[in-house]
């Protein structure tokens, strides 16, 4: 860990100065820590944003309003959530641990940096770490790696399950920066690698978090299904969260998303396309997955997660239609 | 009677005299006695101890595979604020100790010869200011003159016969493979596997004029300290460890290894006490690995199932000259009959951190292997896998004819079949599932070979009547707290709390250390011996002969009924005896192991291919049960070893330049809570007096000893894949998988 | 406390922390982590420090009653806070039910994961009163019931090299069973 300044902001413009003059905005920490004591991450000053009362949950219309700094933990537990979009609940008490929970922050969460080992030890070539340096997972060991949205600079997954659930419930990312206020749609928030892969979202420096907000709930079934190599506290190698309505035996109405598969969280609405107002069959989930994976892209290590995909999708199409 | 109190252990003691005791500890399931320290923190681990003016290295370590060190640049860092050192010393190793070694390893750090070991230490006042300082140490390099290849598998790699062991050939396999009614021919894998204790390697180096204490994190202190003084150039008397606590072990903590050694260099030239704690990424990339292998099995059997041919070949890895292979084939060698047999390993000469002693070296990938490679066979002929091992028992060694000291497998094979429920598994695949399940059952064999080295220890009995226990032996969570003070009381005749043990410190006699499950049985009969001393001396004072000699509750009484409390007898005087014992005659006269079998259920996703373990049942035969609440954790812990085997662990090696990659716990996947389902133990009393004056063989490693056969053949039965590379990760399973689907109940 | 904004917006928080009832001072090294600060400042050592990177849950401690990687924190951040380590939980002479329970099933072998693991017990018996569901709960609404499957999942955090799991969580049932939770 470089050395480093650290000062505390009681509220969100005092955080927001600090960032605009160079602050690295700290929160839970549980990534920011981890990658400065690697030195993958070295800001030179870190201002605190803890104190700054962005940590509450409220309902705003119909939907909900998640501050920045509302814990993992306290938003996988509030009934609200837990109640209307359950969806949310799942994917965040799937990822982790209980400690890290507690500290990560609904914010926080969202930046989420990549797993990738080649990304995390400073020894090794890694456009996302150091502009320039090369791709060393290209042709490595390359086993949690992206197969979708992947380009000749980055192979990364974002590697995170919150995420994944905001996506296929329409959430909007609200943000405070030197430009005044945005309302950023999750589908728009994290950045493809393309060419640039050293930025992982479309956050501007000085830009903060400060909510999350989901819309009204769909009523629909939702289920989010990680497959992972051990039973607990492990990254996805694939996660599937969907958001489902049934009527009359059809599928009315679909959001799909998925984890781990690409190098963001994933949605493509052409697979949703195909599965509304049709009778659900494992031919149709065989569809919806060939649709999805169509431009599916392996590199060795990480092949298996293109049948893989299709497997947990039709597992989860099968689970969420069922009677 | 004349005490047989000869170091040597030549021949079986039977008068298996712990069974004539009166006191009824031995075998208890007491809880440790240190338990309390450890569930409130207050048990001191090495990191921990508080010494004055101690000051915090962090150690430096190559970004490059192989070549020479050819500049430090030691002033940028040196400026910074609080550095006080920057070490690359000659003395420093680049490859750590194997178990028992008693002798330097490797050393000159300047020469790489893998990717990420050691070159330099860093020293400041704080540990914040030591590792960003160690991440700043620029330092150029020189390319290798003759690079070892990074690929056991690929070309170019130079592959020898191990230096210290030799094939076992008998008869014709080949032939046997022709004429076998039934026989099968297979290759499986298994990967690097990293020991992962819990506790990152730590020592802090203290100098008293020219003696060096070390507080470490070690398992075999009296060889640790030979090594240490090896590479300091010093003599072994000057050098004292203390690791009354060591946060697990499993191999990696058998020899000394870089950060004990430079921190001793760091505190020599600071003239200050300096600690060196390996980060958790460090002790993955330096310190031991578990060699990949890669084995090919050929069994041949007769129409009745008998074995008439069995070979198993290994090929495993290891750094240039380095000499541990793991010895895949060691239980191999007596397990099952086959007369015909060819059992040989050899060694890849890589770039890739040391290879050396993990948990249960030799049996934990060989038996997986051949109790997987039994389960096709069984299946071949068509007979309960139960069966197959029972016909396969031979009488004596195969080739060597070699007897047996005892042996629990048939007994293990039906008391687990009966508590497991073996009956209700179904012979054929995918006969079973519950919702996105299936679900099957599959069973191995167990053993683990026995091993006794030097031990001694120093037992007191107090003019009190109270008795203190005194060795350098290691508890690595082992529980030989628990087992000396039982084996103590049991043969002083003093409840538990009477009997204090005290451990991990050289300045005590030299017990076995921990490893290779010879503590217990080595170091608990050196304190049986010194007891037995002690009790001559209590039956001389009583007028008795030592064998009517009855100890119970502090109280001492003759055959005539003559009693004395023991204060009385010792009159005001300690009684000192110090018990020591060495391998003998019968650790070549007889076959000795620890036996016993697995029987797991699994449930493996129809449509993804993730297993999970639903639950397991153990029974193992390890002669006597010094402690069974502590000899069933040994039992537990093995088999979530077995799980992570089977499921989940691997060291992913990049073959470009031999780096490790998942160098993590987040990305080297020991099991968690969730992974481990309810688990049976079942102990199976025995004695063994070829093992062992106590009548017991070592327990700590038995668990995991075929343990991952059983689960990949519970998968196999489940949902008709048979994955020959271990660990049996989903992308290996879901292209075999039926279509989930159509096979939907 | 390093600062050097101009804006004098920036408070300085309260820069101590009340550990197991004591009020200590919080480092002046901001890149001192809460573990570092609890060991190696106030020789508080049965934290543990297994990976230093939120990866084991051996440096488990609870922060205002929740359970956190004390690894993960810089201690700065924790001006004000309520810290309690196993230390507080209780002392070998006087064990509070879940140490004895762990003693009582052998829940745990080597002894280094131990600390965070009853750290994290402690916490989740909270957080089942609470009624907070887990991965493995079936309808994330209801509330849990402490099956093993879910005290299993809640454990998840902390490794044990040693493979004490299924004692750790008979240790667990014990204390559940004992107290009525949830």
């Amino acid at each position: 860990m470089k050395a480093f300044t650290l000062d505390h902001a009681p509220n969100a413009d005092t955080a927001l100065a600090a960032m605009g003059q160079g602050a690295t905005a700290i929160a839970g920490g549980t990534n920011l820590v981890d990658l400065m004591k690697l030195q993958v991450a070295t800001p030179e000053r870190l201002v605190s944003i803890r104190r700054t009362g962005l940590d509450t949950i409220g309902y705003d219309g119909d939907g909900l309003r998640i501050g920045a700094l509302v814990t993992n933990a306290d938003c996988a537990a509030d009934m609200r959530v837990r109640q209307d979009w359950p969806l949310l609940s799942q994917a965040i008490l799937a990822g982790a641990s209980p400690q890290l929970r507690n500290r990560a922050t609904t914010g926080g969460n969202l930046c989420q940096r990549t797993r990738c080992g080649y990304f995390t030890d400073t020894t090794q070539a890694c456009n996302k770490r150091e502009p320039g340096t090369g791709c060393a997972a290209r042709e490595g060991f390359n086993r949690i790696h992206a197969v979708l949205g992947t380009s000749e600079a980055c192979i990364a997954t974002y590697p995170g399950d919150m995420a994944v659930a905001l996506l296929a419930l329409d959430a909007v990312v609200l943000t405070q920066g030197p430009f005044g206020l945005r309302q950023i749609p999750l589908a728009m928030f994290h950045r493809e690698p393309g060419e640039d892969p050293s930025r992982d979202n479309v956050l501007q420096p000085g830009e903060l978090i400060t909510a999350v907000k989901l819309p009204a709930p769909t009523g629909g079934r939702q289920v989010y299904r990680k497959v992972r190599d051990r039973a607990s506290y492990a990254f996805a190698l694939v996660s599937v969260a969907v958001d489902l309505t049934m009527e009359q035996g059809r599928i009315a109405r679909c959001a799909l998303a998925f984890g781990s598969l690409g190098t963001v969280p994933w949605r493509d609405p052409a697979v949703e396309a195909v599965l509304v107002g049709e009778v659900p069959s494992p031919a149709l989930f065989a569809q919806a997955a060939e649709i999805l994976l169509r431009d599916a892209r392996g590199f060795g290590a990480n092949d298996f997660k293109i049948p893989l995909a299709a497997r947990a999708l039709a597992a989860t199409l099968a689970q969420a239609t069922k009677g | 009677m004349h005490l047989p109190l000869s170091d040597m252990y030549n021949q079986p003691d039977e008068r298996n005299r712990l069974d004539h005791m009166r006191q009824g500890v031995i075998g208890k399931p007491l809880d440790r006695p240190e338990g309390p320290l450890k569930v409130s923190g207050t048990a001191t681990y090495a990191a921990e101890w508080r010494i004055a003016g101690c000051v915090d290295g962090v150690l430096v370590l190559a970004s490059i595979a192989q070549g020479q060190v050819s500049a430090i640049h030691r002033d940028d860092v040196l400026a910074r604020e609080g550095v006080l050192a920057v070490i690359a010393d000659p003395a420093m190793t680049r490859r750590s100790a194997q178990g028992m070694a008693a002798k330097a390893p490797q050393q000159d750090a300047a020469r790489v010869e893998y990717f990420g070991q050691p070159v330099a230490l860093v020293v400041a006042q704080t540990f914040e200011q030591a590792r960003d300082a160690a991440l700043a140490l620029r330092i150029d390099y020189t390319d290798a003159s003759d690079p070892a290849p990074f690929d056991p598998h690929g070309s170019g790699v130079k592959v020898e016969a191990p230096s210290d062991s030799k094939p076992v050939e008998g008869g014709d396999l080949d032939q046997a493979m022709e004429t076998a009614a039934f026989s099968i021919d297979v290759e499986y894998e298994t990967p690097g596997h990293a020991s992962a204790a819990m506790e990152p390697h730590a020592t802090i180096a203290q100098w008293q004029g020219d003696n060096l204490v070390l507080h470490g994190s070690y398992q075999m202190l009296a060889y640790n300290v030979k090594e240490i003084a090896d590479c300091l150039g010093i003599a072994a008397d000057k050098v004292r460890i203390i690791a009354p606590y060591v946060g697990g072990g499993f191999g990696s903590k058998l020899g000394i290894t870089h950060e004990a050694v430079s921190a001793a260099i760091a505190a020599r030239e600071l003239g200050r006490p300096v600690r060196v704690v390996m980060t958790r990424q460090q002790v993955f990339q330096t310190v031991m690995r578990r060699s990949e292998t890669r084995q090919r099995v050929r069994l041949a059997a007769d129409p009745a199932g008998r074995l008439i041919g069995l070979g198993h070949e290994a090929l495993v890895s290891n750094l240039p000259g380095e000499k541990f292979a793991e010895p895949v084939t060691q239980a191999t060698e007596f397990l099952y009959g086959g007369e015909n047999r060819l059992l040989k390993v050899e060694v890849a000469r890589i770039s890739r951190l040391t290879a050396g002693s993990v948990r249960a070296p030799g049996e934990a990938v060989g038996m997986q292997v051949l109790e997987a490679a039994m389960d096709e066979l069984a299946e071949k002929i068509g007979i309960d896998p139960i069966d197959l091992r029972k016909r396969n028992l031979p009488a004596t060694v195969p080739v060597e004819g070699t007897p047996y000291s005892s042996r629990m497998l048939t007994q293990a094979l039906e008391e687990g079949v009966k508590a497991f429920g073996w009956s209700a598994r179904q012979t054929r695949p995918c006969q079973t599932r519950e919702g996105e399940w299936w679900i099957g059952m599959g069973m191995a064999s167990a053993a683990r070979v026995n091993m006794m080295v030097p031990a001694q220890a120093r037992v007191t009995l107090r003019a009190d009547g109270s008795a203190l226990v005194e060795t350098d032996q290691t508890d690595i969570g082992t529980g030989t707290y628990a087992i000396l003070g039982q084996i103590a009381g049991e043969m002083l005749g003093l409840p538990i709390a009477q009997v204090t043990v005290t451990l991990g410190d050289t300045a005590f006699p030299a017990g076995a250390g921990s490893g290779g499950s010879f503590g217990a049985i080595s170091t608990g009969s050196a304190v049986m011996r010194a007891c037995e001393a002690i009790r001559e001396t209590l039956a001389k004072r009583l007028g008795c002969d030592e064998t009517d000699l009855a100890l119970k509750d502090g109280s001492a009484s003759g055959p005539g009924g003559e009693s004395r409390g023991l204060p009385d007898l010792l009159d005001g005087h300690d009684l000192v005896e110090t018990g020591s014992i060495k391998p003998g005659k019968t650790a070549k006269e007889f076959s000795q192991a620890s036996y016993g079998a697995f029987f797991a259920e699994v449930a493996v996703h129809a449509f993804t291919g993730e297993v999970r373990v639903r639950r397991m049942t153990g029974a193992f035969g390890f002669g006597r049960v010094l402690n069974a609440k502590t000899a069933r954790s040994q039992c537990l812990g093995g088999m979530v070893w077995g799980i992570g085997s089977a499921l989940t662990e691997e060291l992913a090696f990049d073959t470009r330049d031999g780096h490790l990659v998942n160098h993590d716990l987040a990305e080297y996947h020991v099991p968690v809570h969730a992974d481990v389902p309810a688990i049976e133990v079942i102990l199976l009393e025995e004695r063994d007096a070829a093992a062992s004056p106590l009548q017991a063989k070592g327990v700590g490693e038995l668990g995991i000893c075929g343990a991952a056969g059983a689960i990949a053949n519970a998968v196999y039965n489940a949902c008709g894949v048979r994955v020959r590379s271990f660990p049996l990760t989903l992308d290996k399973i879901i292209p075999a998988l039926p279509d989930p689907f159509a096979s939907a109940v | 406390m390093a600062t050097n904004l101009a804006t004098a917006q920036l408070t300085a928080p309260d820069s101590t922390a009340n550990v197991n009832g004591t009020q200590h001072a919080l480092p002046t090294d901001p890149r001192r982590t809460l573990l570092d600060w609890l060991r190696d400042d106030l020789g508080l050592t049965g934290t543990k420090k297994g990976c230093d990177h939120g990866q084991c849950g051996a440096c488990t401690v609870l922060v205002d009653g929740r359970r956190i990687n004390a690894c993960l924190s810089l201690a700065a951040l924790h001006g004000g806070d309520t810290i309690e380590t196993i230390e507080g939980i209780g002392t070998p002479d006087v064990l509070a039910p879940l140490q004895r329970a762990f003693v009582t099933h052998d829940g745990f072998q080597c002894g280094y994961c131990t600390p965070g693991q009853i750290c994290s017990a402690k916490a989740l018996m909270e957080e089942l009163a609470q009624g907070w569901p887990s991965a493995v709960s079936a309808d994330v609404a209801a509330h849990p019931t402490p099956t093993p499957d879910e005290l299993r999942e809640r454990m998840s955090g902390n490794l044990c090299r040693c493979g004490a799991y299924a004692n750790i969580i008979a240790a667990l049932e014990d204390v559940i069973a004992a107290e009525d939770v949830a």
